[in-house]
């Protein structure tokens, strides 16, 4: 048992769970298991595993991002306008907005502020810019983002394709590289890092800037997908990126995320989504079945928690 | 010290000193016309908002993490059951409102069922409650819209002395709460186990009981705002607790409760609750857009917290 250490076991729960919803899926529709197929399947769960990644880096730091959905519109929006008209000025933009995380990090530690109402607070002003920015659904999709989303790589669909490539450079920049150590070490632990010599504060805003950048991609990688651009077109993306990260075995304190797992969190919500209207359940309990899935795959997750902790024990 | 210095230390002054510079900015604008019908406007809408804000102040001081997402999804079963149930009939008011109050006692009950037996953290475990329960409310609504009894109707949008009907029930809920938080062993409780759980369990606080009263609490109180909001409005729409989700935190937050647990408080809640509506109907006085609305209200909230929360301790 020494190969399924504690870190892999976690993995564990969502990786069976998105097994068993794929099988399930292919058993009902068996046309879903072809190339075409899982490209639709998957798709959106891209922005969204994005999205997903970005709340992971935020919660790593023990505080939580509820402007995630607002911000992710609000980028979806630059890009259908000004990246679209003005590449150079939407480009600007957007680093403009990463910055402005970094900055949020950085105020949110100097004065010991709540993350979760400055983030409130930040989703009204992304919701309104956005809302300013288009006030009704436009915009186009730059060229190469369009090429980017939608080309056809050999083999395997560009959606498992981004997948893959998200959850493995997230895995190396939280796992492998020393800053991500430093960055886990200010979630578990930030005052035995701080006398380590670490800057809190310095690790605190860079964890912010890359979540910004990630949330960038997410918006961008969208509007690749839907072609135009909404204020409201992401707003379920706060809920679904911190279930994604749950599912995945991360937590809200304690610095302890999986990288790898919050990309299969985040393509196991957006495959429940298929897989419900698969199963032809009437809509009025769509919802209510997201709900119910969340709730099996967490339930599933305490039994393996039991079972790690034996482990562990012996 | 003296009494004024006194009176500037507590928590929730903050709220109150921004909801007043709100109201005469307002007020400054139309000349002191508007002066009674914004007053009895802003008592009508915070009351909903207060009444939740109460709900979610108990389960926000149970300590970290813990927060009731299902607030807006159990206002909506709420309303639109008892409604249904009622159907125009002025015999079954109280029938209704029993069944308001038995809904929010299950829903409370499924929240804490996740939390304590599945041990899922109270933000999943809440938000995947609320899906369920707005499906349920989905497919008991079969889209029709009922009004409420005309009892009810006249009794919610109607004023006793000058002050709204409803205002008046959020300030009986808001006294009882006051009651229960400051001079009665349950506030002591719920404040114990927000400092310091472990301890307050050997201290011998019934940390299971509390913690299950208090959601069973949050939910009925989310009941009752669902009912009074349904019969003010008119019927029961499927969206109408939408709003109060963010709002329930922010009015908690912005009223001086500790995002940490451990420390609640009832005024605050009232001074944020007008806050967030004068805010906005100040900007509406002042021909904002939507956009800037937003815009400007984010940012209001963001100033707010910063004014209200204590320099870190370095």
């Amino acid at each position: 048992m020494s190969w399924l250490n504690a870190e892999r076991l976690r993995l564990l729960v969502p990786a069976l769970s998105l097994a068993a919803l794929l099988g399930a899926v292919f058993v009902i529709q068996p046309r879903t298991m072809s190339y075409v197929g899982l490209n639709l399947l998957f798709n959106l769960a891209v922005p969204i595993a994005l999205a997903t990644l970005a709340q992971m880096l935020i919660m790593m730091v023990n505080d939580l991002d509820l402007s995630m959905g607002t911000f992710v519109s609000f980028v979806a929006c630059v890009t259908a306008t000004f990246l679209y008209t003005d590449p150079l000025l939407g480009a600007l933009i957007l680093l403009g907005c990463i910055g402005v995380y970094a900055l949020l990090g950085v105020v949110i530690y100097l004065r010991n502020l709540p993350s979760i109402v400055v983030t409130l607070g930040m989703s009204f002003v992304w919701g309104g810019l956005a809302v300013m920015l288009l006030p009704a659904p436009g915009g186009t999709a730059p060229e190469w983002i369009r090429w980017l989303m939608t080309s056809k790589p050999p083999v395997v669909p560009m959606a498992i394709v981004a997948s893959v490539a998200i959850a493995l450079v997230g895995h190396w920049l939280v796992m492998r590289s020393a800053f991500g150590v430093v960055l886990r070490g200010v979630g578990g632990n930030e005052r035995t890092v701080e006398r380590a010599g670490w800057s809190v504060l310095r690790a605190r805003a860079t964890a912010y800037a890359l979540a910004g950048f990630f949330a960038v991609l997410a918006g961008m990688s969208l509007v690749g997908l839907t072609t135009s651009a909404d204020a409201n077109i992401a707003l379920r993306y706060t809920l679904l990126s911190i279930a994604g990260v749950i599912l995945g075995g991360g937590e809200f304190v304690g610095g302890r995320v999986s990288p790898i797992g919050a990309v299969i969190g985040a393509l196991t919500l957006t495959l429940a989504a298929s897989f419900l209207s698969f199963l032809k359940i009437s809509p009025d309990w769509q919802i209510g079945a997201q709900g119910a899935i969340l709730i099996i795959v967490l339930a599933l997750r305490l039994l393996l928690n039991r079972a790690e902790r034996r482990e562990i024990a012996r | 010290m003296s009494g004024a210095a006194q009176i500037l230390r507590k928590p929730w002054i903050w709220s109150f000193v921004a909801a007043l510079a709100v109201w005469l900015a307002t007020i400054l604008f139309t000349g002191g016309a508007s002066t009674l019908g914004l007053t009895q406007a802003a008592l009508t809408f915070a009351a909903f908002s207060i009444i939740v804000g109460l709900g979610q102040m108990f389960v926000i001081t149970l300590g970290p993490g813990n927060v009731d997402l299902s607030i807006p999804a159990t206002m909506t079963l709420a309303g639109t059951v008892a409604l249904k149930l009622m159907d125009t009939n002025d015999t079954l008011v109280v029938v209704g409102f029993l069944v308001a109050i038995a809904i929010g006692v299950a829903v409370g009950l499924m929240n804490y069922a996740l939390i304590r037996l599945l041990r899922i953290p109270p933000i999943i475990a809440t938000l995947s409650s609320s899906f369920i329960v707005q499906s349920t409310a989905i497919w008991y609504n079969r889209g029709i819209r009922i009004k409420p009894p005309p009892v009810l109707a006249d009794f919610s949008t109607a004023s006793t002395l000058g002050i709204p009907n409803v205002a008046l029930i959020a300030l009986a809920v808001s006294v009882v709460a006051w009651v229960l938080l400051e001079k009665g062993i349950f506030g002591r409780w719920v404040s114990a186990i927000g400092q310091n759980m472990h301890a307050a369990r050997l201290a011998g606080v019934p940390v299971d009981g509390v913690r299950l009263i208090t959601y069973v609490l949050c939910a009925i109180l989310a009941a009752l705002a669902g009912f009074l909001l349904s019969c003010f409005s008119g019927g029961a729409a499927l969206n109408m607790g939408a709003e109060y989700l963010l709002t329930s935190i922010a009015v908690v937050i912005i009223g001086g409760t500790a995002v940490a647990g451990g420390n609640g408080n009832v005024p605050g809640i009232w001074g944020a609750s007008l806050f967030m509506f004068l805010v906005v109907s100040m900007l509406n006085t002042y021909g904002a857009s939507a956009g800037l609305r937003l815009l400007l209200t984010g940012l209001i909230i963001i100033a707010v917290i910063i004014a209200a929360t204590r320099r870190r301790a370095i």
